[in-house]
């Protein structure tokens, strides 16, 4: 090497979003180098993640108990020390029925108006969900051309906000909209879907469907993918045909995989709001109204905000969620097992 | 002075005792390399030393002073890892100043210290690089440079040679020779390779099961290694060993006779009766010539390297022996060798496996 | 016999199935496929075409497919353009004609040829529009006008990045705590993330309404931005990453007197930059799209963000679909550029993470 010649540049050269989280960062050093000699290198640990644990505990610990708290407490004051104490009135309000299959029959008669079209939302819409995102993973799993192109399409809707997807479908489901022009075209009568009540039941299943079963399609996509090659190759030396390929090998090993589908499809589809809220409002009448639509419209919307009866559902609804989480961690651990 | 006193240390990981009581010092300057079969807690002792670990039990002095409860960061130490460890997102140059920067040096000293290492490793053409876009053997140079452009009390090095291939292996070697030379700084080095372990080590500590079973120049373990451990463990192939109990008149008597038909055998004082375990290395088991033999060894097989071969054969009672033969072919397979034993050459070990010198 | 017949229909089956060919199944495969380019891409290529309708074309049944306007021309004589019409005359030729006016079933139409010439009563059932294709921009304009659009557009967009950037710092600090330190406490840390799981913002509305109103935060973007912006699954994401990261690096920086900040600044954030970059896409999308929460908190329409905007729209401007499309396709926008760019890098993120 000579040593006449110019030094070797040595700037080093980094990624910009590695350069700029350097420089940000940079500005703590000191004091965090401050903080360190304070409580020590192991106390680190707690300062790092002291902010995320303030957060959870501000805006779900807390909220937790403060919602016990306010199904427990009557009047239309936000604050509690203004509340007065009900004991478990919104309760027994709540459950309170002449029979539990006749939502009419109830004192929040929408409550379980909301209970009743939520199950049979999610009825519908795990059949529906789970059916069409397992056909198009085992239709994307074959050797497709354009694989890439088509896996993108079904999955672009789950991208899209809820208000939008219930736009788009409001739009095409509309009294003059282009799915009854195209029922008027092949001579049949135009539909009021948001009129009839299992046409709004339908379309709220169906929407959530089509913004949705992109994210299980990938899901199962990849399960597929992760089975070995080989064990096709050796069931088609065995000379297996293809319909006992996929129900002898192709589900039981995607099982694992369909069950985690199920599941969450579940968890979801017990939330369910934004678009069929967009969608159909709840209506017609209460034909579409959902649990968690309830909650919101008895703590928010109504003329009288009733927090403390709104709090009780949702903390039943909390109750369904943490037994159906439990399901799910219970599932997933043996899965790993 | 000692550089590294370590009194008593002891590590336990839950019920698995890791360390059981290490003493040792290091001189300032010196080149010591831990040695063990794998488990047998090398590394965790180095990072004890480097303060990546705590230890249960003991003390460690750096310079006089006390570390025990200082972090590693502070005890001015360098280490180079078996994995390399270099920073992927950042430059050669970048990883070697790290630690500089973070010790808030002028940059104009951290450029020069920079430089300086480079030049003494021959990877100035190279500071501009990712560490992925390196070779095997100038990632393990950065490595090295890291610590060195530190100027640390100690240097230590776990395993550093391990995941380079043979020939590149050699090379380093030297050039850690010749760096240890250069720099005169304390090292600290952990292989399981005993070669390394000859070449590189002012002295040897071996270490078994959590304890150190000897501490010596790489010679005197070769030539009086203290128990059947270190005598096993070091040398290659390995030190015949046959167990055996002291006969009458000095004979060694083993299952399937006694060795040497003529005159005493085993050194001078031992208790005829005594249980002993018999050691020779494989280079002084010569064949027997016209000489009055040892024993007879059936040779079992034959490795030919060229400029030495290894016979691998059974002795009468059963026992395993190898010799090495200057030869290129010496014998055949199912051949009877009569062979003899360079007597000032011989280890005896007790029944409790501590070398026995008269 | 018969084997022969089946080993020579197998034959040609698996002459069929060779590669290059296609097989029933295959043709099946490729029709699910079309049917489902139609009714996934169809919908939103409809609200987009219809966006650029005028109100007047919306209005139409059955609705045309692109969007039309009636053609129209001026005529010397006449103040104001005419409406062109392509009408069947009686005596059987086709001839393009101006109408003057309409009165019940008649239609007074002139030949714009020459504007002088006799006029030409026709029924009007004779007389076809001529129509060409023209897009309504204004529906697209006039909203940032008249509304505001561009309001709620500026405010998603500070929800959005901001939310964004503090959800990247908080989460990627407790992911780094739990991922590379033994502390005291820390599995009931991480079954204290795990447990944040189980309690989506749906179940606990009413309370974290109570603890925004008490920090002040009411009708203030932050009370989108900040109970939102710890997630238990961003620190799952993240420390899973973290803990396929070498611990001799950690321990190399230790070495180098780096401080537990420059190892997690300097160290750990960059190289779990991948990582970074999934959780703060999802955090994007997230919080563009975020609906029941604003809906909820957001009472005050200078703090609305854009879903919450559109959806009032929604209810306000029943007759005036023209501009509600039109926003429609601005909200939808962003996330649709995002995803053209960022498409397989979203779907291997989905699909290696398992979230949404």
């Amino acid at each position: 090497m000579s040593e006449t010649g110019p030094p070797p540049r040595a700037i080093p050269r980094e990624s910009l979003a590695s350069r700029l989280i350097q420089a940000v960062a940079g500005l703590l050093d000191r004091p965090m180098a401050w903080i360190q000699r304070a409580v020590g290198g192991r106390g680190m640990a707690y300062v790092f993640l002291a902010p995320n644990i303030l957060f959870f505990g501000l805006f779900v610990f807390l909220p937790i108990g403060i919602n016990m708290a306010m199904s427990l407490t009557g009047g239309t004051n936000l604050f509690l020390s203004e509340r007065p104490f009900v004991g478990t009135d919104h309760y027994r309000s709540l459950m309170q029925c002449g029979s539990y299959l006749d939502p009419a029959s109830c004192r929040e008669d929408h409550f379980w108006k909301g209970v009743s079209n939520t199950l049979k939302f999610t009825l519908f819409q795990m059949v529906a969900m789970v059916g069409t995102a397992l056909v198009t993973a085992l239709v994307l799993n074959r050797k497709i051309r354009g694989r890439g192109f088509f896996r993108a399409v079904y999955f672009f809707p789950v991208l899209l906000s809820p208000v939008v997807v219930a736009l788009i479908w409001k739009w095409i489901l509309q009294r003059d909209g282009l799915l009854n022009g195209a029922i008027t075209l092949v001579g049949g009568e135009k539909i009021l879907f948001f009129v009839e009540p299992g046409w709004a039941m339908f379309w709220a299943v169906f929407v959530s469907v089509w913004a949705h079963m992109g994210f299980y399609t990938l899901i199962l996509l990849a399960g597929l993918q992760a089975i070995p090659a080989d064990l096709y190759e050796a069931a088609e030396m065995d000379g297996t045909k293809p319909m006992r390929v996929l129900t002898r090998i192709t589900l039981p090993l995607l099982w694992p995989n369909l069950v985690v589908v199920l599941v969450l499809v579940l968890i979801k589809a017990v939330q369910t709001f934004d678009e069929v809220f967009v969608l159909t409002g709840g209506g017609p009448g209460t034909a579409t109204l959902m649990v968690v639509q309830y909650i919101y419209e008895t703590a928010f919307a109504n003329q009288v905000q009733n927090f403390g009866l709104a709090a009780a559902a949702s903390m039943l609804l909390g109750a369904v969620l943490f037994a159906l989480t439990m399901l799910q961690l219970w599932i997933a651990r043996r899965k790993a097992a | 002075m000692a550089g590294l006193v370590l009194k008593g240390i002891a590590k336990s990981f839950g019920p698995v005792e890791v360390l059981r009581g290490i003493d040792l010092e290091v001189a300032n300057g010196e080149f010591v390399v831990f040695v063990g079969p794998s488990g047998c807690g090398k590394s965790t002792l180095l990072r004890v030393i480097a303060g990546l670990e705590e230890v249960t039990s003991g003390t460690i002095l750096i310079d006089g002073q006390d570390v025990t409860a200082e972090r590693a960061a502070e005890r001015g130490l360098a280490m180079v890892f078996q994995s390399y460890a270099l920073y992927p997102h950042m430059s050669v140059y970048r990883n070697i100043a790290f630690a500089l920067e973070n010790m808030r040096l002028p940059r104009e000293e951290i450029e020069a210290r920079v430089r300086r290492a480079a030049t003494m490793l021959r990877l100035t053409d190279y500071l501009d690089r990712k560490p992925g876009a390196l070779s095997g053997g100038q990632r393990q140079r950065v490595a090295i440079g890291r610590a060195v452009v530190r100027d640390p009390k100690i240097f230590l090095f776990d395993e550093p040679l391990s995941n380079l291939d043979a020939e590149l292996r050699v090379a380093t070697r030297k050039e850690l020779a010749g760096l240890h030379a250069e720099i005169g700084g304390t090292m600290i080095y952990v292989t399981h390779d005993q070669v390394e372990a000859m070449t590189l080590a002012n002295r040897i500590v071996v270490l078994n099961k959590g304890r150190i079973e000897q501490v010596g120049t790489p010679l005197e373990l070769y030539n009086r290694p203290a128990n059947l451990f270190v005598a096993g463990f070091i040398g290659s192939p390995r030190m015949n060993l046959i167990s055996g109990r002291v006969g009458p008149d000095g004979h060694f008597e083993m299952p399937g006779g006694a060795l040497a038909q003529s005159g005493p055998f085993l050194p001078a004082g031992l208790a005829p009766g005594a249980e002993i375990t018999l050691g020779i290395r494989p280079e002084h088991v010569l064949p027997a010539g016209g000489e009055a033999p040892d024993a007879i060894l059936t040779v079992d097989l034959v490795e030919q390297l060229g400029s030495e071969s290894y016979l691998y054969g059974t002795l009468p009672g059963g026992a395993a022996l190898t010799l090495r033969s200057p030869l290129e072919d010496p014998a055949r397979r199912g051949e009877s060798l009569p062979v003899r034993f360079e007597r000032h050459r011989l280890h005896v070990f007790d029944a409790a496996g501590l070398a026995l010198r008269p | 016999m018969s084997r022969v017949n089946t080993s020579r229909a197998l034959l040609l089956l698996r002459q069929a199935r060779r590669p290059g060919r296609l097989g029933w199944t295959d043709i099946l495969a490729y029709g699910y496929l079309a049917l489902g380019v139609v009714l996934m891409f169809g919908p939103v290529l409809w609200l987009v075409l219809s966006s650029l309708k005028t109100p007047a074309a919306l209005l139409e049944f059955p609705p045309s497919f692109l969007p039309l306007t009636q053609k129209t021309i001026s005529v010397p004589g006449h103040a104001q353009p005419l409406e062109l019409h392509r009408v069947r005359l009686p005596d059987g030729s086709v001839k393009e004609l101006a109408q003057v006016r309409r009165i019940g079933i008649q239609a007074t139409m002139i030949d714009p040829a020459s504007p002088g010439g006799p006029v030409i009563r026709v029924p009007i059932e004779a007389r076809e529009p001529v129509r060409e294709v023209a897009f309504a921009w204004s529906n697209y304009t006039e909203p940032l006008k008249q509304f505001a659009f561009g309001r709620y557009f500026a405010n998603s967009l500070v929800v959005t990045i901001v939310a964004t950037l503090i959800t990247l710092l908080i989460n990627s600090m407790a992911a780094y705590a739990l991922a590379i330190y033994e502390f005291r406490g820390r599995n009931a840390a991480l079954l204290m993330v795990i447990g944040t799981l189980m309690i989506p913002i749906t179940i606990v509305l009413v309370p974290v309404f109570l603890v925004v109103t008490q920090l002040g935060l009411n009708n203030s973007l932050w009370a989108v931005i900040l109970p939102g912006a710890a997630t238990p699954t961003g620190v799952f994401l993240l420390r899973q990453y973290m803990l396929t990261l070498p611990r001799d690096l950690i321990e190399a920086a230790r070495m180098d007197k780096a401080s537990e900040w420059q190892i997690y600044s300097r160290i750990v954030m960059p190289l779990t930059l991948p990582a970074l970059a999934v959780l703060a896409i999802f955090s994007i999308m997230w919080r563009w799209n975020e609906f029941l929460w604003p809906l909820a908190v957001l009472t005050k329409s200078e703090v609305y963000t854009l879903q919450i905007g559109l959806n009032a729209f929604q209810g306000e401007l029943q007759t005036q679909w023209h501009y509600l499309l039109a926003m429609t396709v601005m909200t939808l926008a962003p996330v649709a550029l995002v995803f053209v760019f960022l498409q397989r890098f979203i779907t291997t993120g989905i699909a290696n993470t398992g979230m949404k």
